[in-house]
């Protein structure tokens, strides 16, 4: 088991497996989710009860108990209870945890093409299915950007590519890079050096974070670009949101293991803490050029 | 959490990170993180939602007693139809499965638990929470979703009150598939003990790490497809709205997507499960190891590129009809392997037929008549008379009862003598077999002829000449489930160590890790990785040789 070239990280010997504590935090984190999803269940169906009682109560709890959760965690492996296998179990658990969140990208990516390349064809007659277009919305063509025969919400435009979004995809990038040239300085035991390219990422995520919602603004103000816009807003808007939704918490977790890093925590030779969060923002980089192609580009 | 109870500490080590023995009370199975707790948590769960599940069958079977309406009004049919499948689906097999990994896949791998017990934790307890939500649907104005569990829009967005419980369940549901899965994934790829290489280990391990990727591959896509439905009804988007220029055909694409590799996250562990006992009863190796692992993968592969045979009345494209005809019947040859290598494996074995062997037996009979309708169906042109009548509902029926099903009852009655150090009451544990075997088929076997007569499926009023087939039907679906009280009542002497004393072996013919511990099992297993003996590993391969010589 401990054949690995890596250095062995500090603690209980490798070859004896490390088990946790019996721990109530999964209990109670499922609980307030629970909580937030009666609430949310309040807004959607519209119901008397204050819903937003629900939805900040159980947000609270869950928050906290990750919180609780994730610091628990710190602390084991800052008091060197993780060997060499517990950190393959992390690595491991993380890589097929991005690799799920792929997969749920993949499900809206898969929409937008769907799209395209099947649904607004077929509407325009494509195919087979010239009878179905001729008697149902003869006027309509096969255009992209589209809101679907029926115009949903009316007319809108678009949000050139290489305007905002092409400043975010350099933001983005070059974050990129400056977490690339922290995790250098992190292995060269640099540690002022480490927070302060972490910092610049952190700044380029809100900078990111910013410029996305002025687009957002804009879009619904200037361009009449909405959600409801037919399928071109639903795509544009549940691909960037979700993709927003996932900078955000990166850049949450930015901060956190950038605190971490002015606390004294990591090592060297031993931050797979780091490494994990950096894994996610090259993720979401990554996300981020699909987007930037299928959605705003093409 | 960081809090430890030394009190207990009795190890000569005492290391930090040393374990004791169980809590006390409900707290115990709330915070535990033993994999042998939530194994159990998982197993009482999935049988608790069978019973849910099995209730609402009989609904629906005594609504189909008689043509007419005589029990419930359609729409509550519908929801009954709706919930059953997602019950037995989401709460029935898939925790059953993953309960039996939790006790399982540590001790056959030689691991103290699963990688990451504290998640492990959360996955299981989710589940409650998760079928909370969508079973409270019944009670809401509107009811329950009655649009079938494939929640095709533009139906399932009529659903009522009830509709975002069910959205959020599904979501729950997919989280804790997700984290189960990450935990088998790792558990298998990094806590091996020393010596045991991929193609050494047991079969159960590899159907469940496939099985594991499969569930990280869709889960996440059935999520988006589900919050795709949420949007369009409460946010007003036009994925599945063709005035929009969405198509409700695209929910189809994607929910298929998921759902059909979901079909082989509901079997792959079975098929491990079948090629773990029938080795021990023929007290042969499993003929064909390495062939079981590569049609295992290829199982998984190809359950990616067939999905559109469950649409081929949609309206495709010619080109899309053929391709997914032809993909689908490629997946009869890794499965053919299979059955070949049990048959092979019992060929001119000394087998017995004790209970678990008589359930995975049944299950290699009555699983190949699932997949020889599921042939037929594959072929397009004969599944436009197929698609929608009860010869699809029995197909998959052979193919998630007497096979999904029996292979959870068949591993049960074989480990549970190591869970609890109690013997089951072989007696009973026939007497359930036959009357299980028996009923099934009298349930199912007739649906095959009403179905291919033109009886369709999801409606409760029939013509009246499907009425024979239908009585014959309900008498075994309400056989099937009486005689499964038995089962538990085995099950609950054992639980309460009534009977007698199992042997650390157990079975004659058993190999892997989890027989050279006590029986029961202690509730660590191996605190340290275990030394592995040839022989073990041997007899888990049918190489014949010791594992460090393995040659062909």
């Amino acid at each position: 088991m401990s054949s690995h070239a890596a250095p062995a990280a500090a603690g209980s010997p490798p070859s004896r497996y490390f088990v946790p504590d019996p721990s109530v935090w999964p209990f109670i984190l499922t609980a307030g989710l629970f909580t937030v999803i009666v609430g949310v269940w309040g807004f959607l169906e519209h119901k008397q009860f204050p819903i937003a009682l629900p939805i900040y109560a159980g947000a609270a709890v869950s928050i906290y108990i990750i919180f609780r959760w994730l610091r628990g965690v710190s602390l084991e492996s800052e008091h060197g209870k993780y060997n060499l296998q517990v950190d393959g179990t992390y690595r491991m658990a993380m890589a097929w945890f991005i690799f799920s969140e792929v997969m749920f990208f993949g499900a809206f990516f898969g929409a937008l093409w769907y799209a395209r390349e099947m649904s607004i064809p077929w509407l325009s007659g494509e195919g087979t299915k010239m009878a179905t277009h001729l008697a149902l919305w003869p006027g309509f063509e096969n255009i992209w950007p589209n809101n679907g025969p029926m115009e949903l919400n009316g007319h809108f435009e678009t949000v050139g590519a290489w305007g905002l979004p092409f400043v975010n995809t350099l933001l983005l990038l070059t974050s990129g890079v400056t977490i690339t040239m922290a995790h250098h300085a992190l292995k060269e035991n640099h540690r002022l050096s480490t927070i302060l390219w972490m910092w610049a990422t952190v700044g380029l995520g809100v900078a990111f974070l910013i410029c996305q919602a002025y687009e957002y603004h804009h879009a619904y103000e200037g361009l009449n670009l909405k959600l409801a816009s037919g399928i071109y807003g639903s795509t544009f808007f549940m691909l960037t949101g979700f993709h927003g939704m996932h900078v955000t918490l990166g850049t949450i977790m930015l901060i956190i293991i950038t605190c971490r890093l002015m606390a004294g925590h990591f090592k060297p030779d031993s931050h797979f803490g780091f490494e994990g969060v950096a894994w996610y923002w090259h993720f979401v980089d990554v996300v981020w050029i699909g987007l930037f192609v299928f959605v705003y580009v093409l | 959490m960081a809090s430890h109870d030394h009190a207990h500490d009795d190890h000569a080590h005492g290391h930090d990170d040393h374990h004791h023995g169980p809590e006390k009370g409900i707290m115990r199975w709330i915070k535990t993180t033993n994999h042998k707790d939530l194994g159990t948590l998982y197993l009482i769960f999935s049988f608790t939602m069978f019973f849910i599940g099995g209730l609402m069958s009989l609904v629906i079977r005594a609504e189909l007693w008689h043509p007419g309406l005589q029990f419930v009004d359609p729409e509550f049919f519908n929801q009954m139809t709706t919930l059953h499948a997602l019950v037995m689906i989401f709460g029935g097999v898939m925790p059953g499965f993953t309960g039996l990994a939790n006790w399982m896949v540590p001790m056959m791998v030689g691991a103290s638990d699963m990688a990451l017990p504290r998640v492990n934790n959360w996955g299981f307890w989710i589940l409650p929470f998760a079928f909370t939500l969508l079973l409270s649907t019944l009670f809401m104005p509107g009811g329950g979703p009655a649009g079938g569990w494939t929640m095709y829009p533009p139906l399932v967005l009529q659903t009522g009150e009830g509709f975002p419980f069910l959205i959020f369940a599904i979501h729950l549901m997919g989280i804790s598939s997700i984290t189960g899965a990450i935990n088998v994934v790792v558990t298998v790829l990094n806590l091996r003990a020393p010596g045991m290489t991929l193609l050494k280990m047991p079969l159960f391990c590899w159907t469940w790490l496939i099985t594991a990727y499969l569930l990280i591959a869709t889960m996440p896509v059935l999520a988006g497809a589900v919050t795709m439905l949420l949007t369009d009804k409460y946010f007003a988007t036009s994925f599945f709205t063709a005035s929009g220029g969405g198509d409700p055909v695209m929910f189809q694409h994607i929910f298929w997507f998921f759902g059909h590799p979901e079909v082989y996250i509901l079997i792959l562990p079975a098929f491990g499960v079948v090629s773990t006992i029938i080795p021990t009863f023929a007290r042969k190796t499993l003929f064909g190891y390495d062939s079981m692992v590569y049609a295992t993968a290829s199982i998984a592969f190809l359950s990616f590129i067939v999905w559109a045979h469950h649409m081929f009345t949609v309206g495709m494209p010619l080109a899309g009809e053929l391709f997914f005809m032809f993909s689908t019947m490629l997946i009869a040859v890794p499965t053919g392997v299979k059955v070949f290598n049990w048959i092979a494996t019992m060929w001119r074995g000394s087998m017995t037929f004790e209970t678990p062997m008589l359930f995975a037996i049944a299950f290699v009979f009555l699983f190949s008549i699932g997949g020889f309708s599921g042939l037929m169906l594959a072929i397009a042109p004969v599944d436009f008379q197929y698609h929608d009548t009860y010869f699809v509902v029995a197909h998959f029926h052979y193919v998630l009862v007497p096979g999904a099903v029996f292979s959870i009852i068949a591993a049960v009655y074989y480990w549970i003598p190591k869970w609890t150090g109690v013997m089951y009451n072989e007696f009973w544990g026939k007497v359930h077999f036959w009357l299980s075997a028996i009923f099934i088929n009298v349930t199912f076997f007739p649906q095959h002829f009403s179905g291919l007569a033109g009886m369709q499926r999801r409606v409760p009023d029939y013509a009246v000449q499907f009425v024979d087939f239908n009585m014959i039907s309900t008498i075994g679906a309400f056989v099937f489930f009486i005689a499964q009280f038995i089962f538990i009542f085995n099950m609950i002497a054992c639980m309460a160590r009534k009977g007698q004393k199992a042997s650390d072996r157990v079975w004659e013919g058993a190999h892997g890790l989890e027989w050279t511990v006590p029986s029961p099992a202690p509730y660590h297993t191996f605190e340290d990785p275990p030394r592995i003996g040839d022989a073990e590993l041997a007899a888990v391969h049918d190489s014949g040789a010791g594992y460090s010589d393995h040659k062909h």
